[in-house]
């Protein structure tokens, strides 16, 4: 797997990122020598608090120097045009403070779509995401689902390849995640790449394709979720499972 | 204590029969105070967005500065423009030393450092909220500040509103650049100042009642915009 030979580049992953590492006074925060995301389905990242996952999702999603290593796009250096390809939405939706439509409006208008194919992106979106006839409705007076919905419409909006979403639903109730979970399904159906942080193992055995377990800023396992929940392949991994894996 | 009552009536009769002298007074006030908070804008708005998203050596000492020019003495900026403006002066020949354009430019010096000391604070609070969101809708640093400036316009609307509440209540800088000449620059505050030490109290309790007024409408919408942002936040959390 370490290897970037020929084979490999043949079934390129979507996302690779090598020797990544990053450090703070003297302690590491993330070192991942290797990954590779390209699977068909969502990958779901799990793992305890402070294990790297949110700084691995930044580092993928260029929001992050790392202190050292590169992180590759479809066999290229990650650079301004593959940022321009993904989109990712935060544990804490950030909504601008306008309406519901001109949130979305400010993606499609920076993507240069005129105002009569907005309107009806706009329109076609917030059907999507169950949030039609609130269009006219302040953005920041929605539910915290509602809210976070729309964080995902807008990220949608810029029509990714790839979607990072950073633990979106860890604070919504279990009928407001399953709204966000049908959403990102229904992406991913459509040929989004997901990549997801999550400390839900019910969502990660719901939404996932394949595993990246993270443990104390290292990959402690990559694996399809069907083998990572039916018998994982780490000390880890069955830690993790049990509930024992707290840091 | 008949004699003030007497004066409280006329003063009231002066507001409500539209005195042409009061109302010339009222409207002068309100055009320096208005422009001179319009100009204050245009200046403050661009160097309280740039420190707050610009990063450049010196900058929290600006940013201190700015905070303590928030609370000039009216009087010395007053003086500091009169030296300026006086024949003698290095912008002498400009001869604007008691017109209202010297009035005008003594209120910018007062409100400047208010509404860039507000915005300053206003962008910096929303860019902390907005920096990863933005950049990861790839939107550039400097594209962001308008986008900032727009998301905190209702904060920066209050920033105004204070900035037109110091300049149109203040005296100081306005009796020594203007000189509170009859007609050509006597604005609310120089002549209550003036009608109250000549014992003219009906003109000076007319004009204080609209001062008061003013400054209750401007309280009052300070308040009410407090109030929507207050539960724009209650709402989100």
């Amino acid at each position: 797997m370490r290897d970037w030979d020929g084979a490999e580049m043949l079934t390129q992953p979507r996302m690779a990122v090598e020797n990544l590492r990053i450090g703070r006074n003297g302690s590491t925060l993330l070192d991942v020598p290797y990954l590779a995301l390209g699977g068909p389905g969502p990958t779901l990242i799990l793992g305890p608090n402070g294990a790297g996952k949110s700084l691995l999702l930044r580092c993928m999603h260029g929001l992050i120097q790392p202190d050292g290593g590169t992180v590759w796009q479809d066999g290229a250096l990650l650079g301004e045009d593959h940022r321009a390809r993904q989109a990712m939405v935060f544990q804490t939706p950030v909504l601008l403070r306008r309406s519901v439509a001109a949130n979305l409006d400010f993606v499609l208008r920076r993507q240069g779509v005129r105002w009569g194919s907005r309107k009806a992106r706009i329109a076609a979106l917030l059907d999507e995401g169950g949030l039609a006839g609130k269009e006219r409705q302040a953005a920041r007076s929605l539910s915290g689902g509602e809210a976070q919905r729309l964080a995902i419409l807008r990220a949608l909006a810029c029509n990714p390849e790839i979607l990072f979403l950073d633990e979106p639903t860890s604070a919504l109730d279990p009928a407001a995640t399953q709204a966000v979970e049908a959403l990102i399904l229904r992406a991913s159906a459509r040929g989004t790449r997901i990549v997801m942080v999550t400390h839900d193992v019910g969502q990660a055995r719901r939404l996932g394709h394949d595993i990246v377990l993270m443990q104390a800023g290292r990959v402690a396992e990559h694996s399809q979720a069907a083998d990572f929940f039916a018998a994982p392949r780490t000390a880890a991994g069955r830690a993790y499972l049990s509930g024992a894996l707290v840091i | 204590m008949q004699g003030f009552a007497e004066e409280f009536r006329v003063a009231m009769g002066l507001i409500v029969s539209g005195d042409p002298e009061l109302w010339a007074i009222v409207l002068l006030s309100l055009k320096v105070s208005l422009l001179a908070v319009l100009i204050a804008a245009c200046i403050g708005m661009p160097i309280g967005a740039a420190l707050a998203v610009g990063r450049f050596p010196g900058r929290r000492l600006v940013i201190v500065l700015l905070n303590a020019l928030m609370g000039l003495p009216p009087v010395v900026v007053g003086l500091l423009v009169y030296l300026m403006l006086s024949r003698s002066g290095p912008l002498g020949v400009l001869q604007l030393l008691y017109t209202p354009t010297a009035m005008i430019i003594a209120q910018v010096l007062l409100v400047t450092p208010i509404i860039a000391a507000l915005t300053r604070q206003t962008v910096e609070t929303l860019d902390i909220e907005y920096t990863e969101q933005l950049r990861s809708l790839g939107v550039s640093r400097l594209a962001s500040v308008p986008v900032l400036l727009w998301d905190g316009r209702l904060a920066l609307l209050t920033a105004l509103l204070a900035g037109f509440g110091r300049a149109i209540a203040e005296v100081g800088a306005v009796i020594v650049v203007g000189g509170n000449i009859n007609h050509v620059t006597r604005v609310m505050t120089t002549t209550i100042a003036l009608e109250t030490s000549k014992g003219n109290l009906a003109l000076a309790l007319a004009l204080g009642a609209i001062l008061v007024g003013i400054a209750f409408v401007v309280t009052a919408l300070v308040s009410m915009i407090g109030i929507s942002r207050e539960r724009e936040v209650l709402h989100h959390a």
